[in-house]
């Protein structure tokens, strides 16, 4: 069937099959930023944000993704002009072996912008879906947290 | 306090970081070449069993399909999948498909074809008849007499001269002797015995292990895959495809994690047969739950240590005994085992050692490396019996801490009695931060207020734990690391390293050491790694040897460069007997003139007496320095549902010079966060039939955010004299601290002595119940 997934605010128009899962449709389009780990949602590895929400996108059929919008991690920022969290992530030194962090970084996303003051509770809770097994989780609340106050504009 | 460096010492941005951050395709899994096969295996269902036939014509016939393999078409090679230098210490057991499977999930056949549908239709195609075996999961009975024999083929062997049984399922054994333990506990004062249980544990890097195989327009095999061990990978895979290193290239892109996992040659050997038989691309990828069930776990082991005290203090002697579960291969076998002594033994020096062991083949997974690496299964036990003394004494175990650790100046008879597969090195110690580790770790825990004083008498009670740790950097006299360095005309340098970074940084770590030896910065080193056809010869990454050993190799590679450029600068300036200094991008004449580097570049590649400023620099390891290490925690136990929660946990580290301080507190928390996790909640379960029952994230439970309070890790600077800069390494000690530490700090709030991990609940109110 022929859908128009779209994605990073672009319309893309695609053949797929009914039982397709977006992470694989993503990946095979060209969106590697999501990342496979578990196929079972227990890790966020390939986390994305569906209509502004955080999802794994290993658990949603690519067929319901039609009609929202779907971000992943490369409609953040670039390498000569990174968004600020992605800039707070490698400056605190929370990217290790970087496997999970586009995954973490849409969830960090979705938490700033409901709320550009998170205590670290909330940031706590807002990655509690990611498995880093790199880090021992420090660096990365206090990169969103760092990052929440550039985008506040303390910093 | 402010650093005598301008690079090392230095929190630089991790070099590959923003690349990693934007999502960029540098994994292995990242990698679609149009044509690409799927590649699968197919994996047994039984523990132990002979594979009487196996008919592979339907899959073969089904279209779609381009190559199956099984033993009776490859060629029988032995071989051992350890990554490890050659000749290797662990037996050649393995084969790339035998006509037996040892445990669930052992290697059966594997399918290639167009797409993951019809791999997974072919796969189902293939008629296996078993003849079943009765099968042994615990090491205790492995060794019986009537025990099954796993490996009762005639081709395994060891290749070097070490101890080897398989008939009797004994995969490798260590005995080291000093003085006489026997003699000595029983005329000490006090005598100690406590058996620690290690359990099974999955490595569980958020990438599972991938690797891609092509044909080159030569018709040479390259693989690309996520590996610690380049240069082994391709020197294994050669030999079971029985063709010359030559024709093999292996390439390391990002690797997403791997903690030991990818110290191995997991199945490098399958795509690359496949690609070699069909000359298309493929692709095998591990599924969550194949790299629990098939890839590598930690050593189950059982260490025991008997130990003697007198009452003015004196530790008479330490008797360690370590059975380890190898599962049904002996990748690591002998040498984890061996760790467990030589990473722990020397750290309370005393007249009398024995270390002992067996490691012993069985019907479960396979163990293989994994951080910590033996010494975080027997620091458990020795940082236990260490409070016992101390309690016995009627001392604080913080105080006999201080007063029997090892320090700067001395060294260890097991050193040099215990190596890995020959004898060890004897050292002596050159740097120690452990007074410093153990004084600011329990001011920052709160030791004194909070160490035996439980006040409230309600159901949840709180307590302090503690343990000291010692770790090494290299295997001395054995790892090998190389790097070069080659200017280009801007000033900048590529640095391409044998050393593999895993995610740890070590590429930065690299770049840094370069720049500091030639006065520039960071940014103007380009690092490239790993790839056996372009980067110089490196071990690997494993043994915390990168920092150490890697960057004194970059060092030396640093220092020759540095020779050229003064050779140019000295023609340049007609100058013959000026001192240079390298500093902020220039070569600085002691007569006062400068050149930038690229000054010197453009006159080396461009204008007269032209050569190439570039030169290897080679390493190997006299010593293994260690890093040392003091943990605290603090615990909360609820005596009514024996919820154990880890409220703080603080961990001091000498790693001597912290060549990038923010890498190297990254590395402690990430190591802290996996002890904690290990010691909790990680419960690898297999059923009688040897079958895992957990292989997902659901129910083996590795800890998030909201499953942590705080962790805090704190850098004690010393200098290391043999290390780049004064470094030693970092990356293995602190995932060895948490077990003992809790086992400690639940003693201490209620009591009650944990020595089987994990410490879940059900066991916490078990041991409470008892205890009653």
């Amino acid at each position: 069937m022929e859908v128009v997934l779209n994605i990073n605010g672009k319309d893309l128009a695609l053949q797929i099959e009914p039982g397709d899962i977006l992470i694989n449709t993503l990946r095979n389009n060209g969106y590697f930023g999501p990342k496979r780990a578990c196929d079972t949602g227990d890790c966020g590895a390939c986390t994305i944000l569906l209509d502004g929400m955080p999802v794994n996108s290993c658990l949603i059929f690519t067929a319901s993704a039609v009609g929202k919008k779907i971000e992943t991690v490369e409609s953040l920022g670039t390498v000569t002009n990174p968004h600020p969290l992605q800039k707070k992530f490698v400056e605190e030194g929370a990217v290790q072996c970087g496997y999970c962090i586009p995954g973490m970084l849409m969830s960090a996303k979705a938490l700033l912008d409901k709320n550009n003051n998170p205590t670290e509770d909330e940031v706590k809770a807002a990655l509690s879906g990611h498995l880093c097994r790199c880090t021992g989780y420090v660096k990365q609340i206090k990169a969103v947290i760092s990052a929440a106050e550039e985008l506040r504009g303390d910093k | 306090m402010t650093s005598q460096y301008k690079v090392v010492n230095q929190s630089v941005k991790k070099v590959d970081g923003l690349a990693l951050a934007c999502g960029k395709p540098v994994f292995t899994s990242d990698v679609n070449i149009p044509g690409m096969l799927c590649v699968k295996i197919l994996t047994s269902s039984k523990a132990h069993a002979r594979i009487k036939n196996i008919d592979v014509s339907k899959a073969e016939a089904l279209e779609g399909v381009k190559c199956v393999l099984c033993y009776k078409n490859v060629p029988r090679v032995p071989r051992t999948t350890a990554g490890q230098g050659y000749p290797e210490p662990s037996p050649y057991d393995s084969f790339m498909f035998d006509n037996k499977v040892r445990f669930v999930g052992d290697r059966v056949a594997a399918v290639a074809a167009l797409n993951e549908e019809i791999v997974d239709k072919a796969l189902d195609l293939i008629e296996v008849e078993y003849e079943e075996l009765e099968a042994v999961l615990d090491p205790k009975k492995a060794m019986d007499k009537n025990a099954p024999i796993i490996h009762d083929e005639e081709d395994c062997h060891v290749i070097i001269p070490i101890p080897y049984d398989p008939k009797k399922n004994m995969c490798a054994t260590v005995s080291a002797i000093v003085g006489d333990t026997n003699k000595a506990i029983a005329e000490s004062d006090y005598q100690f015995e406590v058996t620690t249980h290690a359990p099974k544990a999955q490595h569980c890097a958020t990438e599972p292990h991938v690797s891609i195989a092509y044909l080159d327009d030569m018709e040479r095999i390259v693989i690309k895959t996520s590996t610690q061990v380049p240069y082994h990978v391709r020197r294994i895979v050669a030999n079971t495809l029985q063709v010359p290193i030559k024709k093999v290239r292996v390439i390391k892109p990002r690797v997403g994690g791997a903690f030991g996992s990818k110290q191995e040659m997991c199945f490098e050997d399958i795509v690359a047969m496949v690609a070699m038989r069909t000359g298309l691309p493929c692709k095998l990828e591990y599924t969550r739950e194949e790299v629990f069930v098939s890839s590598r776990i930690r050593h189950e082991q059982y260490v025991t240590i008997k130990a003697g005290l007198n009452k003015d203090g004196t530790i008479t002697a330490f008797d360690m005994y370590v059975l380890s579960n190898t599962g049904a291969y002996g990748s690591h076998g002998l040498t984890v085992m061996c760790n467990c002594g030589s990473k722990v033994l020397p750290l309370y020096p005393c007249n009398n050692l024995k270390f002992e062991g067996h490691a012993v083949y069985t019907n479960a997974p396979v163990a293989g490396a994994y951080r910590g690496y033996g010494a975080t299964q027997s620091a458990f036990t020795m940082e236990i019996v260490i409070d016992q003394m101390a309690e016995k004494l009627g001392v604080d175990p913080l105080e006999f801490r201080k007063t029997h650790h090892i320090r700067e100046g001395q060294g260890s008879e097991i050193f040099k009695a215990l190596g890995e597969g020959k004898e060890g090195v004897e050292q002596t110690i050159k740097s120690c931060g452990l007074p410093e580790c153990l004084r600011i770790g329990s001011e920052e825990i709160g030791w004194k207020d909070k160490w035996n004083k439980t006040k409230d008498n309600g159901p949840i009670k709180r307590g302090v734990g503690m343990a000291a740790l010692m770790q090494g950097s290299s295997v001395p006299e054995i790892d090998m690391a190389s790097a070069s360095l080659k200017m280009n005309e801007d000033g900048s340098f590529n640095l391409l390293a044998g050393a593999t970074d895993l995610g740890t940084g070590s590429d930065t770590v690299l770049a840094q050491i370069a720049a500091e030896s030639l006065g520039i910065s960071e940014e103007d080193i380009i690092v490239y790694s790993s790839d056996t056809d372009l980067t110089p010869f490196d071990v690997g990454a494993y043994a915390s040897s990168t920092t150490y050993l890697s960057g004194m190799a970059v060092k030396n590679a640093a220092e020759e460069v540095k020779k050229q450029i003064v050779q140019v600068v000295s023609e340049m300036l007609n100058e013959k007997d000026a001192e240079y200094s390298f500093e902020e991008g220039y070569v600085k004449s002691s007569t006062g003139k400068k050149l930038t580097m690229s000054d010197v570049a453009m006159r080396a590649l461009y204008q007269e007496n032209q050569f190439q400023i570039g030169a290897i620099g080679s390493a190997i390891s006299h010593s293994s320095p260690p890093p040392f290490s003091a943990h605290f925690v603090e615990v909360e136990v609820d005596t009514e549902t024996g919820k154990v929660t880890v409220l703080k946990y603080v961990a001091t580290v000498d790693c001597g010079t912290a060549i990038n301080p923010k890498l190297a507190e990254g590395q402690t928390e990430g190591a802290v966060l996996n002890g904690i996790s290990y010691a909790m909640t990680e419960n690898y379960i297999l059923n009688d039939a040897g079958k895992m029952l957990n292989p997902n994230f659901k129910y083996y439970k590795t800890l998030k955010t909201n499953d942590i309070k705080e962790i805090k890790a704190i850098l004690i600077p010393t200098y290391e004299p043999t290390g780049p800069y004064g470094a030693k390494s970092v990356s293995e000690i602190s995932i060895n601290g948490a077990m003992p530490a809790i086992s400690n700090a639940i003693y201490n709030a209620t009591g009650v002595r944990l020595t089987d991990a994990p410490f879940t609940p059900d066991r916490v109110l078990a041991a409470l119940k008892a205890l009653k």
